[in-house]
């Protein structure tokens, strides 16, 4: 869909004020770390690309820092994990569209202590989306006078997690905070819903898409959780700087694959963007492609209002994440 | 106490489910010799199939028969273009090599044709959970729990009862001797398959509600399900049942103590007991027949 | 080692060296991966092939080798040079121990017990955080380069693991033309009978399983070392079944049959990875999975000899190669 709408307007306009067609190379790593690494390097040395955009995962991204460091090719990854770009000093290379698992959880946090939340019952799902989560959970809860009461495990293909939340009834929280993505953080999410747990369900960005709804059905109700602006895109007012850009996007993604888009698509948006934006000044050069995605200010884009710097590769604040409220089936704000 | 009868609850709904993989593996391993890799993958047809066929909008009855139906042409399928022409012919390495080929390649089918996005299937009776002495029991898993006592009692009538029946003991219990008698054990090995194919199908029909059916739910649930039929012995359909059980409740208790080290259990439960007791647990009992 | 094999691994050793003066970055990192699976893959060829025993948990002796060489390196600061020997042996220690038990078990036990292990070992990887940094995993492993004055990471990778693939090979040739090879073919074939000779066939399948654990955890370190980035998801059981598809797809009744089946199997998924899509758009790992499997159930039952066998038999050697075979003639024939 990008490449298509890039060349349609003739393609990137470079430095030297020439349209140049863009060529982009796609492959499937499989989810796979392995394989991850190898399609990096095919990427770099034999396509030759300038910069590679993506993988959408946390693990497949870590996986093939270090290669694209060495190589010294930019990469804009769409994986949530804070690790990706920091140390930023370890990371010249390396920087990523989606909110950092720091940002959303900040914002969880905000939430729950805005809410008199201090009992706050964890679980979240075995692989390394779960892992940073849970890391950042631990960091900053004390921060917001939150307390850890329960800190429970499951993994991405468990049918029943009644187990662990039986666990979680006896803990004494006030809250539940799920980490994890579907199918699992729909079936944890029925599986409360069952048990008849009477806490507030809260969840993560990892949900931002239809398919949760679909899944939990109607115990997806009531669920709050930290998200961008994507889901809510109608409901924001004229003001918000996103608004056009969320509405344009959701239009867009409805004619080309005839669904409601996700935010993960938006990840990948962004870095497409960002890329081509860097590109435009600087030509196919690698790295000042990297020095020119560093100077990007103010790019309104689906993820959020991005705003790079050599300290900060992810680009993003507060005004990236909104809470949402799930209520009769679809995303509502949440107050 | 309300939340050790929970536990419980979870670990015979968890467990009912094992137990029909275990009781799949069983049928085929006493009849042919052969541990299935594919097993797992029965259940994911039967809860992948159901789920398309509902969403076209047939009716849920006629979706479940129809799951169990393709699941069992799977099975039989398996049995004429992998095991047939191997059987007696290779060794037990090979015939796990091409079940565990059948296996990956029924899931990369099932990707092609339905992709990576888990589908639902509607729960069989709606409504709230019951209340168990304290403990929430979700109305399917009743049905999970009564579905899995009624294929047992379905199996051990045919193994028993009926000619058919007494021709796979026959096969189970001496191969030789079958064929004096004129039981021909390849007609009996693809009978085996096709029932076990059923028999996976039909807790995937009934666990699809629960956990949502995807390409790749068949792993550890034929994993799992194998550990419970080892704890059974391996060659016994009752104690394929009471294997697969016993291990959901071991899964359920633990989960408490470390969930993240819960997988782990199942696997060092299967290794003990292969090295300590290789008849399964209940050796001497109820489990000792064959099949 | 027959004078045949001394001259195939020879022109082997010229052409690795030379790899570099006509192969792109690419193609030497698809040699890398082919040196890397191939060493682990001889070690099944020998379990499997020789001794007829089998392991589905074989990712897990790789991984073991990964991270203890990776691990060493990164928190004890040891130098690549000593931790890359210190994974094959650690590995090589674990199937010592693990395997005395184990090796109890025939067929299918054995199988089942193999990949239980297997997934252990992951689920520890995933929960011992302290020492494994969890599920999330680690970068920035220090590298061993070649003290050769060359340029390219991918060069100088490319020497060191092939160097030790070449040295594995050699080694496992002379193995089974020697007497313990003889003594292990006569395991293969009957137990009984070579009980009854006065071979401890306990022992011989141990000191089997010891080296193909070793070889694993060699090539384990070496990947750690080439990859320098590590997290338990690519050491699960769909790795054990890669790599005993590389061995039966090559032959297994040859160790030339683990180099040509992790050789096949490397250019297969790059290959696929490509034109995939463009024969069946929107379709792609979806299509190798069916491949794969389907490849492997008729390769067992129609060509137990693997690649290496049929060769052969196309060459018009398969008279000489039944009178003097390198293992047994068909490993998965029922005895």
């Amino acid at each position: 869909m990008l490449e298509a709408e890039l060349n349609a307007k003739g393609g990137i306009k470079g430095p030297d004020g020439l349209m140049h067609k863009v060529e982009v190379v796609f492959y499937d790593n499989q989810s796979q770390e392995s394989q991850s690494v190898l399609v990096a390097k095919r990427l770099i040395e034999e396509d030759k690309v300038p910069v590679i955009i993506g993988p959408s995962q946390s693990g497949t991204t870590l996986a093939i820092v270090d290669t694209t460091q060495k190589a010294q090719i930019p990469l804009i990854s769409a994986a949530a994990s804070f690790k990706i770009v920091e140390p930023v000093a370890d990371r010249k290379w390396v920087f990523k569209t989606p909110q950092s698992d720091s940002l959303i959880m900040e914002n969880a946090l905000a939430y729950h202590k805005k809410a008199g939340h201090t009992k706050l019952a964890w679980i979240s799902v075995n692989n390394a989306f779960g892992d940073s989560g849970r890391a950042e959970l631990q960091r900053l809860a004390p921060k917001y006078g939150v307390t850890v009461v329960a800190d429970e495990r499951f993994g991405a293909t468990d049918t029943d997690m009644t187990a662990q939340l039986t666990k979680i009834r006896a803990s004494g929280a006030d809250c539940l905070q799920i980490w994890a993505i579907p199918p699992a953080a729909s079936t944890v999410t029925k599986n409360a819903f069952d048990l008849g747990l009477k806490l507030p369900v809260f969840q993560s960005h990892g949900i931002g898409n239809q398919t949760f709804i679909d899944l939990a059905g109607p115990s997806a109700n009531g669920v709050i959780f930290p998200v961008g602006k994507l889901l809510v895109a109608s409901s924001l007012p004229d003001s918000d700087p996103q608004k056009t850009v969320l509405v344009d996007y959701t239009a867009a993604y409805k004619t080309a694959y005839g669904k409601l888009p996700t935010t993960f698509g938006g990840h990948a948006w962004d870095a497409f963007w960002i890329a081509v934006k860097a590109m435009e000044k600087a030509g196919p050069d690698s790295a000042k492609i990297r020095d020119e995605i560093e100077k990007i200010r103010n790019f309104v884009g689906v993820t959020g209002v991005f705003d790079f710097s050599a300290t900060d590769h992810n680009g993003l604040d507060n005004r990236a994440v909104t809470m949402v409220k799930i209520d009769g089936g679809t995303w509502k704000p949440a107050e | 106490m309300s939340d050790l009868l929970q536990y419980a609850a979870t670990g015979i709904a968890l467990g009912s489910i094992y137990a029909l993989v275990a009781l799949g593996f069983v049928t085929v391993f006493a009849v042919t010799g052969a541990i299935n890799f594919a097993q797992g993958e029965f259940v994911m047809l039967g809860a992948m199939i159901a789920a398309q066929l509902v969403h076209a909008g047939m009716p849920l009855p006629l979706a479940a028969v129809l799951a169990v139906a393709g699941a069992a042409l799977a099975g039989a399928a398996l049995h004429e273009l992998g095991l047939r022409p191997a059987l007696g012919r290779l060794s037990p390495l090979g015939l796990i090599m091409i079940t565990i080929g059948a296996a990956t390649a029924i899931r990369g089918m099932a990707l092609i044709a339905w992709g990576t996005d888990p589908f639902t299937v509607p729960a069989f009776t709606p409504g709230p959970s019951l209340d168990l002495a304290g403990a929430a029991v979700n109305r399917q898993t009743v049905w999970i729990v009564a579905t899995t006592a009624i294929v047992l009692a379905l199996v051990w009538f045919l193994f028993q009862r009926t000619t058919t029946g007494r021709a796979l003991r026959a096969c189970a219990a001496d191969l030789v001797a079958a064929r004096l008698v004129g039981v021909d054990p390849r007609r009996m090995g693809l009978v085996s398959l096709t029932l076990s194919g059923a028999v996976g199908a039909i807790g995937g029909v009934v666990l699809a509600p629960i956990t949502f059916a995807s390409y790749d739910m068949g792993l550890m649930l034929g994993l799992k399900g194998f550990v419970g039929a080892v704890i059974g012995g391996l060659a016994s359909a009752p104690g394929a049942v009471a294997g697969g059980l016993l291990l959901g409740l071991l899964e359920a208790f633990a989960t408490p103590i470390s969930s993240g080290y819960k997988d782990a259990l199942a696997f060092v439960v299967l290794i003990a007991v292969m090295l300590l007791r290789p008849g399964g647990i209940f050796r001497g009992s109820f489990a000792r027949g064959r099949i | 080692m027959t004078r045949g094999d001394v001259t195939a691994v020879g022109v082997l050793a010229a052409l690795i060296a030379l790899a570099p003066l006509v192969a792109s970055g690419y193609q030497l990192s698809i040699l890398i991966s082919t040196g890397l699976y191939g060493i682990a893959t001889i070690g099944l060829v020998l379990l499997v092939g020789l001794a007829r025993q089998v392991s589905l948990g074989h990712a897990a002796f790789f991984g073991l080798g990964a991270y203890v060489s990776g691990l060493l390196a990164t928190r004890a600061g040891i130098s690549p040079w000593l931790t890359i020997p210190a994974g094959a042996l650690a590995a090589m220690a674990v199937a010592y121990v693990v395997g005395r038990p184990v090796l109890r078990l025939h067929g299918h036990y054995l199988a089942m017990a193999t990949l239980g292990l297997g997934i252990v070992f992951q689920v520890v990887l995933n929960e011992w955080v302290d020492l494994t940094r969890g599920p999330s995993g680690f970068g920035s492993i220090p590298t061993a380069t070649l003290p050769l004055p060359i340029a390219g990471g991918e060069t100088a990778s490319l020497y060191l693991v092939w160097l030790a693939a070449l040295a594995v090979l050699a080694l496992s040739l002379w193995l089974v033309r020697s007497s313990p090879g003889r003594a292990l073919r006569a395991i293969g074939d009957s137990e009984v009978a070579s009980e009854l000779l006065g071979l401890h066939t306990a022992d011989w399948k141990l000191r089997v399983f010891t080296l193909s654990g070793a070889y694993a955890g060699l090539a384990g370190a070496l990947y750690a070392n080439y990859v320098t980035f590590l997290s338990p998801q690519p050491f699960g059981f769909i790795f054990s079944l890669e790599l005993l598809v590389m061995a039966v797809v090559g032959g297994l009744a040859s160790v030339w049959g683990g180099m040509v089946g992790a050789f096949t199997l490397v250019v297969l998924t790059e290959t696929l990875r490509r034109s995939l899509p463009e024969w069946l758009p929107g379709s792609s790992g979806e299509l190798e999975l069916v491949l794969f499997g389907v490849a492997l159930a008729a390769m067992v039952l129609l060509r137990p000899t693997g690649l290496v066998g049929l060769a052969a038999a196309g060459l018009g050697r398969a008279r000489s190669l039944r009178a003097a075979p390198a293992t047994a003639e068909e490993p998965l024939h029922a005895g």
